[in-house]
Parts: C-alpha cells; structure tokens; sequence
C-alpha cells in the first residue's frame, strides 16, 4: 500500500430522501408498470411474434369484455384484496406471516365441512352465519400456532406460518378423500347443486354481490383499526422498533398473538369467501396461491388497504388477461404467472428510487481534484 | 415390510432426496451470507425448464446427438438459468434494498411461470407435437455404473441399492460435503458466516459484505437449480408435467434446511428420510386414500418439530444465521 491512494469516488452514489411528493411517489409507480407493460410486451412479441399491442387489447377484453367477465374479475380481486387485507396488520408489525395460504384453505375446509353436513338442517342464513364463524375460528388458530410460538420462545415465524400451509394443505387433500363426490373422481364437486344450501344469495342479480360488501367492509374496517385505533398504534410502534415497543410499555408477547389472530381470522374468512361465494367446492387449489400473492400485495401496498385495492385489481386483471390471450392465441395460462412476475419485480425495483436518490457524480468536479 | 419392499422404498427415498438435497444445499449457502431466498421453488423451475429446453433445440437439430454434448449443454444452461435467477434476487434486495420474503415469493411465481409456460408449449412453438421429451440425453443422467450396479451378495442387491442411480445422486453428496468443508475449514467459509451473523462486524474486519451476498446467493441458486435439473432428466426421465410437483418440492427444500439446522452433512441423511417419510404410505399395507394423505403431512410435522426444538433449546450452534432475511445497509450502522 506504498502507492499513493487514488480518490476512488463512485460515478454514482445514493442518498436517502427523507421525503418525496405523493405525486413523485406515485409517478415513479406508475412508470415502473409501464416498463413492466413493455418488458412483457417483448417477451409476448419475441415468444409468439404477435403484436403487442392487439395482444393486450385481447386481455383487456379478457378481463372486462363482458358484464361476466368483469364480475368474475372483480370476484377475484375481491378475494385476493381480502387476504391482502387479513395480512396487512401482521406485516405491519414486522410479523412475517407467509401462512396466509394455510389459513385460507383452514377456513375452506370447514366451510365445506359444513355445508355438506348441515346442508339439510339450517336455513341458509343461519348456515351462512355457523360457517362464517367457523371458518373465522379456523383460520385464527393456525395464526394463533406460530404466534403463541413466537411470543413465548422467539420461533422464527417466517419459517413456521410457511410449515403450516403444508400441513393444512394435506388436511385439504385428506378432506377432499373423506368428502369425494362422485366416488373415484378425487374431487369434492359443486356442493349443493340443487338445493344450493349455504352459497351466497344474489343481491340486486348478482352473485358475487356479497362477496364485494364484505370485502369492502373488511378494507374499510381494516384501515380504521389499523389508523386510528390504541392497537393499531400499537402495531405500528411494534413494526418500526420491538425495542421501542417494550420501553413503551407495551407488551410484545400480547400484541403478536392478538394481531395474528385477527390476520388467521380474516384469512380464514378468505376461506369461507372462497368456498360459499364463489368455488362452492373445496380443493387445494381453493387458495391457488392467493396467500402468497397477497403478501406481495400487502408489502407494496405499504399495508395502505385502499391502495391495496388498485394492486390487487391490477393482478387480477393480468391474470384474467393472460388466461384470456393464452386461449385466444393457443399458448398455456401459465404466461400470465410470467407477466404477474415482470410486474411485480419492477414495482419492487421502484421502491428503490421512492426511498433514495442517485446522485451522479460529475466530471469537472473530478478533473478539479 | 419384505426386504423387495425396503428396498424398493430405500432407492425411492433416495431419487426423491437428491432433488431435495440440491435444493437445500444451495439455500444453506445462500443462507449463510443472511439472505433468505424464498424463491427456491422458482429457481428450481429455472433450473429444470432450462437444462430441458437446452437438449430439447439440441437434439431437436441433431439426430444422433452426442451424450457428452447433452450432459455439458443441459448441465450448464440449468446452473446458469438458476444462478441468474439469484442475481435477479441479489440485485434487487442487495443493490436495490428490496425487502428479501417478498422478492423471494416474487421469483417463486416468475420461475413457475416460466417453466410451466415454456415445459407446455416449448413443443407446439417448435411446431412439434405431443409432448415434449429428451430420450438421448435423459440416458445418459440415468446412466447406472456397469458392473458395480448389479452386484450382489446372495440374494441381496448391493450394487443396486449403493450404485444404482445417476451420476448426480452422488454429485449432490459431494457437494454437500465440499459445502461443509467450505463453511468450516477455509477463510473465505469463515467469512462468509461473519456476514450472515452480522454484517457490520463484517464489514468492519474489512469483507466484502456485498460481494459475499452476491456470489453466495448466486452460486446458492445455481446449486439449487441442478434439483430441478435432476428432477427433470432423471425423476421424470426427460419431461416436463405442469402439475407443481418442483414448487412442493422447493418447499420441502426450504424445510430441509431447517431440519438439518443449516448443517451440510445433515442434508444427506435428511434429505433421504425426508424421502423415506414421503413415500412411506405407498408401502404400508391397507391404506386408505386418506390416510395417504395425512401421511405426506409427516416432513412437514418433523420439520415443525426441529425448528420448535431448537428455538426452545436455545443452543447457539443451532440457530439460523442471526442476520437471516434482514438487509444490511451500510449507513444504518
């Protein structure tokens, strides 16, 4: 090290904003997707050589080309804004609950469970009343299982809520064994066909009316509580230091279990949702991945639940594109998981240049040295 | 259980493990530099789709391909698929300061997607029908050991227990002991782990934190990516199905390396009982479906078990990397 140190200073450094207009904020969003659009865009014209352009018209009518194809969208956003929201307490407080998918499909099971054996006794109000509270029941004790863990022994909770989803995963598969219908086809079967006991009533003609009254309510409810209520304050100061959060005088142990209670709660109302609303069956394919989605939905969504309902529409809405281009132009469902990708990386990426600023370095400043 | 049986169960346990194996022993390296990659089953999916699409434009313009040829192609466009898979993760939580499970979930639909996309229809966009299927080179991964594999000992099939099995059924060991041996025994080991328990110390000793990040967690993916290779050629002998077999198979690789306490060498013997535990049903007289079921529940359980254990146990040898998912920014120190 004899040699005479050169001033290595980099062509680019990054500074931490402290602030950033919401527009700025939203513009640099906003032009992530675009870059994302045109990624995909490539991708879709170097695989099949199709114009993008009608290639993207075809989706958009996919999604919302027709009244039904826009309540079937609108159905599963609704579903994915719901576990996104059911999320959104436990990542606020830095609580890693990847489980979301288990607790869904806990909900599922017993909604099911429910609806095949109490079809006959209750009038559908009443079973619609016992299957919501079950599947709530259900859903808050397998948040409840990593949560006690965490708070009495420090279990890493990331690794746990994702063990769970497996194991309800195969209670899923054993269910749909117990309850096969026909026999031999290892599926469980529109349940209810005839009598349709315990499916979700129509409201002003459509079906999945109670499905978006529900959700919105559940978004409306979560913003408040998480806003304007002592435990929603609690869980933030939770989230941004567990440290400060205990010279507070707030009890950590006692905040994780209540929050992933509600968090297994709602996500397993997601369940009860998903099987009365809108599947009327039960499969592993009930959650379909949702409980993974949605907690990219609840990070970038900055647990805001409105802004929650932008992103999981715009999900949505890929996903029913590609389905819709894959059959139009013969290729498989699966180029819509491609796309959902490029989105998400870039939006991802965004984040990057919300929190900092590049500052390039410039050369007469450097010939000046 | 007849000795056909155990046998039979034993060689099924370990095909099965190796996908695992590879799996987990690429995301204990990752792990290691405090990075948790939760995109192990999209990095396996690169892995697999690509070492497939690699033989399949091969022998696609080759009629009588080269064995040789397919090994290096398939081997090297896996590894390479998978390693860029974990420097898009690398660039984006490293440089980019991305939070690590949501960029991991991220790459975990990407590879699904792009795998299933191109596995279904790699065939129609060549303009080929039916199926798509590498004969050639799906032979010569599943090439067993002339002679040492029909060895036996009275009515006992030794060699085929030991040596029946593609070469990178003991490729998987070896790298499971190079990993220990490079985690325990040399320099840069040594300081790899520093940055995973804690990254300012690290930095402080003068590592380079970032570039121990990078590389870890890109060779890590590439690593793990040969599971879904192995799964493809030699599993499935050289085809592709769209049912999500490698995502529940990345999981369980996910689970391993919990299991094995982030210890390389426990990878080996977990990841065969890992298998065991997965197709013990199928040798279980009078089971029912269900019953099925709730058996494939087991790894899982165990897996539950072990990380309770060792979190009420305390033992500080068996704890995760301390800085594990958690960014490092320099300036924050």
């Amino acid at each position: 090290m004899s040699a005479p140190v050169t001033q290595h200073e980099p062509a680019v450094r990054m500074v931490k904003r402290d602030t950033i207009p919401t527009w700025k904020a939203w513009g640099i969003r906003l032009l992530a997707v675009v870059l994302a659009l045109l990624l995909s865009g490539l991708f879709i014209f170097a695989v099949t050589k199709l114009n993008p352009v009608a290639v993207y018209r075809g989706m958009f009518e996919g999604a919302f080309g027709s009244e039904r194809n826009t309540w079937v969208t609108i159905r599963d956003a609704m579903m994915l804004l719901c576990v996104g929201v059911g999320l959104a307490p436990a990542f606020k407080m830095r609580f890693w609950n990847i489980g979301a998918e288990g607790q869904i499909l806990m909900g599922g099971i017993l909604t099911a469970g429910l609806m095949i054996h109490l079809g006959y006794t209750f009038s559908t109000p009443v079973l619609l009343c016992i299957m919501a509270l079950a599947s709530i029941a259900a859903g808050a004790i397998w948040g409840l299982i990593p949560a006690i863990f965490k708070a009495r022994w420090g279990t890493n909770e990331t690794l746990f809520t994702l063990m769970m989803n497996y194991v309800a995963i195969q209670l899923t598969s054993y269910c749909v064994a117990l309850w096969e219908n026909p026999a031999g086809s290892n599926t469980v079967g529109i349940i209810n066909m005839q009598t349709r006991a315990g499916w979700f009533p129509k409201i002003l003609g459509q079906d999945c009316m109670l499905n978006v009254i529900l959700v919105m309510t559940l978004t409306v409810g979560m913003f408040l509580y998480l806003k304007y209520t002592k435990q929603g304050y609690e869980i933030a100061v939770v989230g941004e230091s567990a440290n400060t959060a205990r010279y507070a005088g707030i009890k950590l142990s006692r905040v994780y279990i209540r929050t992933m209670a509600i968090s297994g709660a709602i996500c397993g109302l997601a369940g009860f949702i998903s099987v009365a609303g809108a599947g009327h069956t039960i499969s592993v394919d009930t959650a379909g991945g949702r409980g993974f989605t949605a907690i990219i939905v609840a990070w970038l969504a900055k647990f805001n639940t409105f802004v929650m309902i932008l992103i999981a529409f715009l999900l949505a809405f890929l996903d029913k594109g590609a389905i819709e281009i894959a059959s139009q132009f013969n290729l498989n469902n699966d180029a819509s998981n491609i796309i959902t990708g490029i989105i998400l990386f870039c939006i991802i990426g965004s984040e990057f240049f919300i929190n900092y600023k590049l500052v390039f370095h410039r050369r007469k400043e450097a010939a000046g040295k | 259980m007849s000795m056909t049986q155990f046998i039979s169960l034993f060689q099924a346990a370990i095909v099965f493990g190796t996908v695992i194996l590879y799996g987990a022993i690429g995301e204990i390296l990752t792990e290691k530099s405090g990075n948790l990659n939760l995109g192990v089953p999209g990095i396996m999916y690169l892995g697999g789709i690509a070492g497939l699409a690699a033989s399949f434009f091969y022998e696609l313009d080759n009629p009588a391909p080269n064995p040789a040829v397919c090994l290096v192609l398939s081997f090297l466009a896996a590894f390479a698929a998978a390693a860029l898979g974990g420097l898009l993760f690398s660039f984006l939580t490293i440089t980019l300061r991305a939070n690590q499970n949501v960029t991991g979930l991220a790459i975990t639909i990407f590879g699904g997607g792009v795998a299933n996309f191109f596995g279904g229809s790699l065939n129609t966009l060549a303009g080929g029908v039916g199926q798509i299927s590498v004969a050639a080179t799906s032979a010569v991964y599943r090439a067993k050991i002339p002679g040492l594999s029909s060895l036996t000992i009275g009515d006992f099939p030794l060699g085929n227990l030991l040596f029946g099995y593609g070469f990178m059924a003991y490729l998987a060991i070896a790298a499971a002991i190079v990993l220990w041996y490079f985690l325990t025994r040399t320099q840069s080991g040594l300081n790899l782990r520093a940055v995973g328990e804690n990254p300012a110390t690290a930095d402080a000793a003068g590592i380079n934190v970032t570039r121990y990040q990078y590389l870890a967690t890109c060779i890590g993916a590439g690593i793990s990516g040969l599971g879904g290779l192995y799964y493809t050629m030699d599993y499935i002998k050289g085809t592709w199905g769209n049912d999500g077999t490698i995502e529940s198979l990345g999981w369980l690789a996910l689970a391993l390396v919990i299991f094995s306490v982030w210890r390389p060498l426990n990878t080996i013997w977990g990841s065969y009982l890992f298998g065991a535990l997965t197709w013990l049903y199928f040798y279980i007289p009078n089971l029912t479906r269900k019953d099925m079921e709730l058996f494939k529940m087991l790894p899982y359980l165990v897996t539950i078990a072990v990380l309770i254990l060792i979190s009420t146990r305390k033992k500080r040898e068996n704890q995760p990397p301390a800085h594990l998912g958690l960014s490092y920014f320099r300036e924050e120190r």
